[in-house]
């Protein structure tokens, strides 16, 4: 798992385009998460962050076709094939999606599917898959995971089903979790419950993380970089700290002023 | 996981009931081929229309032929018509649905069309166009229906295929490292199974009926075939004179459809946990007003 050729390299990105039917739905955007950074991408919906991520994992719908660079540890992934994609996802990067209620298959038990990355990438038994499945569910904390890898996910609520989806993504130990607005579903208070969930076991694995928000309140608890994107561009790449006191862009200024607006309500400012 | 969703399916009182009736029916087919209680071609004018009784033991017909044997040989014409009708419209179904949801639009788009265009057909006109070039045979009968409700199995098929292929639970498959044929057969299939089950099931059921209407109209079974839809039509006609003889087939035909159509639904109940366990719920006894 170790040892790669140029281990240091992690994820570039660079010039990367991506069309739906002709559209330009991103437009030449470009960043880098090294092993061990933490990024985040923020921008407006509809600004192309998810589909910059589904690009990175081969992910696109159909009819969108990337184009540009993506190199993982020096590796091209644009142009791979599938089959060699699919040994990537999940093994090396991870992703965990935005909305729990739906990202989890609604006929098979939560054992089973946090189980089923380790199957595929280290082929192991049943047996052993139910026992690693415990573990990976005692690991993002789920209450009683003897049993509740029986469980289905209609009987999870919204916070167990994304601590199901984090354990997923992280079942394999990859080195670059990529998290598409993960808490953006759930509650407040839950909210703040997997973010640190998520931030201890980056921490505790040592992974890069790429994560994604509209929100700069969030962002300004996880990521030391961001890039905030526009229509598909990139209009500012700064650090967190830099963006939230001398924000450069139209948009970054706006979403600050959303962030700052769900903490506290200010005076009319003049 | 074979063993799982047979005992589920044994737990729901709909899906035991099915299962035993259609078992049961498989079984008396078999044994018909072997042993009926008398020759069910050999009529015996003096015995004409007796009771039910002993040996007759559901009475006789008006050649004094045996019922009870007439409708255990007809079970095998029913049994094979339901199961070549459901071989058939599988096929057709899953391949019109497949190819209308997974392959590249304007493919996807020609299909939707052509199953639109298909499904206006009633089973009696397909079954009116085969024969009218191979002549009434349950041949006829297999390929008409299965056709006709393999169209119908695919225009409710594919949009669920369509509706899983996009959910979010398959790209998170696909995003922990499935190649698209393990997303296809874990995650696509199994979703879609529940909904193909009871149409399937359900055409099965159709196939039954239709062998009776089919072949009473003279477009299935030839007279010297044992079915159940000729014995019913035998029997009619003295429905005035001989009511009791009628109801032989008449049950044998409603049981038959009724059995498979709990069992469709009780294996929907079984490959579907969401709703077995909303059922658990409500299985607590009702106040029938």
């Amino acid at each position: 798992m170790t040892a790669h050729i140029d281990a240091a390299d992690g994820l570039r990105v660079r010039d990367l385009i991506v069309e739906i039917d002709g559209r330009r739905v991103v437009d030449g955007v470009s960043f880098e998460v090294p092993h061990g950074s933490r990024l985040g991408l923020i921008g407006e919906s509809g600004s192309g962050k998810s589909l910059t991520a589904l690009a990175i994992l081969g992910l696109l719908p159909d009819g969108a076709t990337a184009s540009g660079s993506i190199r993982w540890n020096g590796v091209e992934l644009v142009g791979l094939p599938d089959r060699t994609l699919a040994a990537l996802r999940g093994d090396e990067i991870g992703i965990v999606f935005q909305e729990p209620r739906t990202a989890l298959n609604p006929i098979r038990t939560v054992g089973r599917q946090i189980a089923e990355a380790i199957r595929i990438h280290e082929g192991i038994g049943r047996r052993e898959a139910r026992r690693r499945a415990v573990e990976e569910a005692a690991r993002v904390r789920l209450p009683d995971p003897e049993n509740i890898v029986d469980r289905y996910p209609h009987q999870l609520s919204g916070g167990q089903r994304q601590r199901v989806a984090i354990a997923i993504a992280l079942a394999c130990r990859p080195r670059l979790l990529i998290a598409d607005e993960p808490t953006t579903a759930l509650d407040v208070t839950i909210q703040a419950e997997i973010l640190s969930l998520l931030l201890s076991l980056v921490e505790e694995e040592g992974m890069s993380l790429m994560f994604i928000t509209h929100d700069l309140a969030v962002l300004s608890q996880v990521a030391a970089d961001g890039v905030v994107l526009e229509h598909g561009h990139v209009v500012e790449a700064a650090p967190v700290a830099t963006l939230l006191s001398t924000p450069s862009s139209e948009i970054t200024r706006g979403l600050l002023r959303d962030a700052t607006a769900t903490l506290w309500r200010p005076e009319e400012d003049a | 996981m074979t063993p799982r969703w047979l005992a589920r399916l044994w737990h729901t009182p709909t899906g035991r009931f099915g299962l035993i009736v259609a078992v049961v029916i498989a079984l008396v087919a078999v044994i018909s081929v072997f042993w009926t209680p008398f020759d069910p071609q050999a009529s015996t004018i003096r015995e004409r229309w007796l009771p039910p009784g002993w040996p007759h033991v559901l009475g006789t017909d008006d050649t004094g032929r045996d019922i009870l044997s007439l409708i255990m040989a007809g079970s095998r014409t029913t049994v094979f018509v339901s199961v070549g009708a459901g071989i058939v419209a599988t096929v057709v179904g899953v391949a019109l649905a497949a190819l209308g949801a997974l392959t590249a639009r304007w493919v996807r788009e020609t299909i939707a069309v052509l199953v639109d265009i298909l499904i206006a057909f009633p089973v009696l006109l397909i079954a009116m166009m085969i024969s009218s070039v191979w002549g009434g045979s349950l041949w006829v009968v297999i390929w008409s229906v299965g056709i006709g409700f393999g169209v119908n199995i695919a225009r409710v098929t594919r949009p669920e295929l369509r509706r899983v292929q996009q959910s979010d639970f398959l790209l998170a498959a696909r995003a922990s490292g499935l190649t698209t044929a393990q997303s296809l057969t874990r995650h696509l299939l199994p979703n879609v199974a529940p909904v193909f089950i009871v149409q399937l099931s359900w055409s099965m059921a159709v196939a039954v009926l239709a062998e009776a209407g089919l072949s009473y109209l003279g477009f299935g079974a030839s007279v010297v075939e044992p079915s159940w839809g000729i014995l019913l039509a035998d029997l009619q006609r003295y429905i005035g004179v001989h009511p009791l003889s009628v109801i032989w087939p008449g049950l044998a035909i409603t049981i038959t459809v009724l059995a498979l159509n709990l069992l469709g639904d009780g294996l929907r109940e079984a490959t579907d946990p969401t709703l077995r366990h909303r059922s658990a719920e409500v299985h607590t006894p009702a106040v029938v007003a």
